[in-house]
């Protein structure tokens, strides 16, 4: 881990590598974090984030988030904008095998004082009623039709078949469902791999955590109380994404591309992993429709776990999910490519934004933001490592200048390899419960892996983040209990 | 060479798992990163029974792609009916222009009570992705997404 040699610092928090970094480059790239964070920041991030700068239509910069770390094609924390009036480019490696991996936050009007004699039971059933670990299959039995319907539908299909509330619809990026999902455009392997695991977590760094907010984590009151938060209260986050359906769509599409980039479209890349084709391109259009099946299917998968979750408080703590007050905040994705409007040097242009391991964060008064949040700011949700915590944000306008774009979660600082031979899961186990910190798991190397101190501090990234503007800091959660993937 | 021939590598990729994996032959090469793949998420492979059987047919005109084909199609059966498979058999030839595969895979279903596992694979990375031949032997270096 060391300064690449011309990284510039722009302002506190803004590193820039220039265009002739890279032969090929197009923009220059630019990392966000502060001095410290860019100090530990992988080499590779610098090494990818300025690969990403070489790919047709790429807008303004090539830009890697504080969190960042080694992805494969883009960096984890890549965000890259492709002008599609330009030849710009649908890449999968800018998305990530796990479509609409992402975060939901749901609050309860329970607090940490009701909730700790019971905490242990509480995280046991939700163990048994969210399943998650190596290819595990969910309660919801659905035909390959019905699972069509769904990832056509997304959120919406779950609601309507009572699993959910309205409410939660609103709360949910593009209301649960991204518009232009057509089925036809999935394979038959990825419906296969896929249709039977709606409401399953998955594993690596998926979880669901039961957590409390305390005062002194607070951070603006105003935005809190807002948000319908105050100390003591307790809520629940979690982390997972589009399960084996969007891993197959991600493969099949990178395939394809990787088959018509060169020969069709003379383009070519510096990593065979950020494989694309033009979004104007019958490939680009049916991968673009295809990742949107795989968002709506992860905004169900996350739609039936808060069903779950409803069921396991309202027979822990006996009374109705309504009357428990167990009421959504809002469900944000993490790995997508969307089609959006930005003023860039004054003009609108309509630019493909691809997050990697980045969450989308709008500044108030934008028009996807609910009614509800219009002038708070879009709410933007970090998950931490399962020891230290997590953040509640909202989106600014200075946010303009990452196309509204901040942090994901902590970005991981040391290999999984690495970390399983320095802890061992039950040990660990143990050792946060004595810290208060009750924890169940499907696999205790995998436990061991996710480890805090595998993990860039928390705090730094989401101070980071404020720094440069991109977002506010609502609250930091700590965490109470945690079902690990 | 054994067919477990590969290793883990602790300081290439911080979230995914990145591997090496060796044989003297294609075929060996191939089964050292089959099993590579599937140990990722079965801490003890020896404990899988081999009690359903799976054919693998598979055809690409590049050799590493072949290669990224198989690993994938273990991950798919993973998925699509919970099998843990393990390559028994495997010949690898080339006919005008293309490779072919012809594998046979056993395995069963993961069973909570005898396998301990570790993390779900979700796919195969082409980041640095890469089957050359060595001295005397080949060798493969892969990236999985976990």
């Amino acid at each position: 881990m060391s300064m690449p040699e011309g990284l510039k610092r722009i302002s506190e928090t803004v590193w820039e590598l220039p265009v002739s970094y890279k032969a090929g480059m197009r923009v220059p790239a630019r990392v966000y974090g502060t001095e410290k964070l860019i100090k530990e920041m992988d080499d590779a991030v610098y090494d990818q984030v300025t690969n990403v700068a070489t790919l047709p239509g790429v807008t303004k910069y090539a830009l890697c988030m504080p969190d960042g770390h080694f992805g494969y094609g883009f960096p984890i924390g890549g965000v890259a904008a492709m002008d599609i009036e330009k030849g710009g480019v649908i890449s999968p490696g800018g998305i990530g095998f796990d479509i609409n991996c992402g975060m939901r936050l749901v609050k309860t009007d329970l607090t940490l004082k009701e909730v700790q004699p019971r905490l242990k039971d509480l995280v046991d059933q939700l163990y048994a009623a969210v399943p998650s670990g190596v290819g595990s299959t969910g309660f919801l039995k659905l035909s390959k039709q019905e699972f069509r319907a769904v990832i056509e539908q997304g959120a919406g299909w779950c609601v309507r078949n009572g699993y959910g509330w309205n409410e939660d619809l609103e709360l949910t990026e593009d209301w649960g469902c991204t518009k232009g999902a057509d089925a036809s455009t999935v394979s038959e392997k990825a419906i296969a791999r896929g249709f039977n695991q709606i409401g399953t977590l998955g594993s690596g760094n998926h979880y669901l955590e039961v957590q409390v907010v305390h005062e002194r984590n607070i951070f603006d009151e105003s935005l809190c109380r807002a948000f319908g938060l105050a100390p003591g209260q307790v809520v629940v986050m979690f982390h997972c994404g589009s399960r084996g359906f969007g891993h197959q769509v991600a493969t099949d599409y990178l395939q394809t591309f990787l088959k018509v980039m060169e020969t069709k479209y003379a383009i070519r890349v510096p990593d065979r992993e950020l494989a694309c084709a033009p979004f104007d391109s019958p490939e680009g259009r049916d991968y673009f429709s295809a990742m949107k099946c795989a968002l709506n299917m992860s905004f169900a998968n996350r739609q039936v776990i808060l069903h779950r979750v409803r069921e396991v408080f309202s027979r822990v703590f006996k009374g109705s999910a309504e009357k428990l007050g167990v009421r959504m905040i809002y469900d944000i994705a993490h790995n997508t490519a969307k089609l959006e409007k930005h003023l860039v040097d004054g003009k609108e242009r309509s630019l493909l934004v691809h997050r990697k391991g980045a969450t989308r964060a709008f500044g108030p008064g934008m028009e996807e933001i609910p009614e509800r949040y219009k002038k708070l700011g879009q709410p933007v949700i970090i998950g931490g490592s399962m020891e230290t915590g997590s953040y509640l944000l909202v989106g600014t306008e200075k946010g303009r200048e990452t196309f509204f774009s901040t942090p994901h979660g902590s970005g991981r600082t040391m290999s999984r390899t690495a970390a399983r031979k320095q802890w061992r899961g039950r040990e660990l186990q143990r050792e946060m419960e004595g810290r208060g910190i009750y924890v169940r798991t499907a696999s205790w190397s995998g436990l061991a892996e996710e480890a805090g101190a595998a993990y860039k501090n928390i705090d730094e990234v989401a101070e980071a983040a404020e720094l440069a503007g991109i977002a506010r800091r609502v609250v930091r959660f700590a965490p109470l209990g945690n079902v690990k993937g | 060479m054994s067919s477990s021939a590969y290793r883990y590598l602790d300081d290439v990729a911080t979230a995914d798992i990145a591997f090496e994996a060796e044989g003297d032959s294609l075929e060996e090469v191939f089964v050292a990163a089959a099993e590579a793949t599937m140990n990722v998420m079965i801490e003890d492979l020896s404990a899988l029974s081999p009690s359903q059987g799976r054919t693998i047919d598979l055809e690409n005109t590049e050799l590493d792609m072949l290669l990224f084909d198989l690993l994938q199609e273990l991950i798919y059966y993973k998925d699509a009916e919970q099998l843990l498979l393990r390559i028994t058999d495997i010949s690898v030839a080339e006919r005008e222009g293309a490779y072919l595969l012809r594998a046979r895979a056993a395995g069963e279903k993961l069973d909570l009570h005898r396998h301990e596992q570790r993390v779900d694979v979700k796919a195969v990375t082409l980041h640095r992705f890469s089957l050359k031949r060595t001295g005397d032997g080949w060798k493969a270096f892969v990236i999985l997404d976990v």
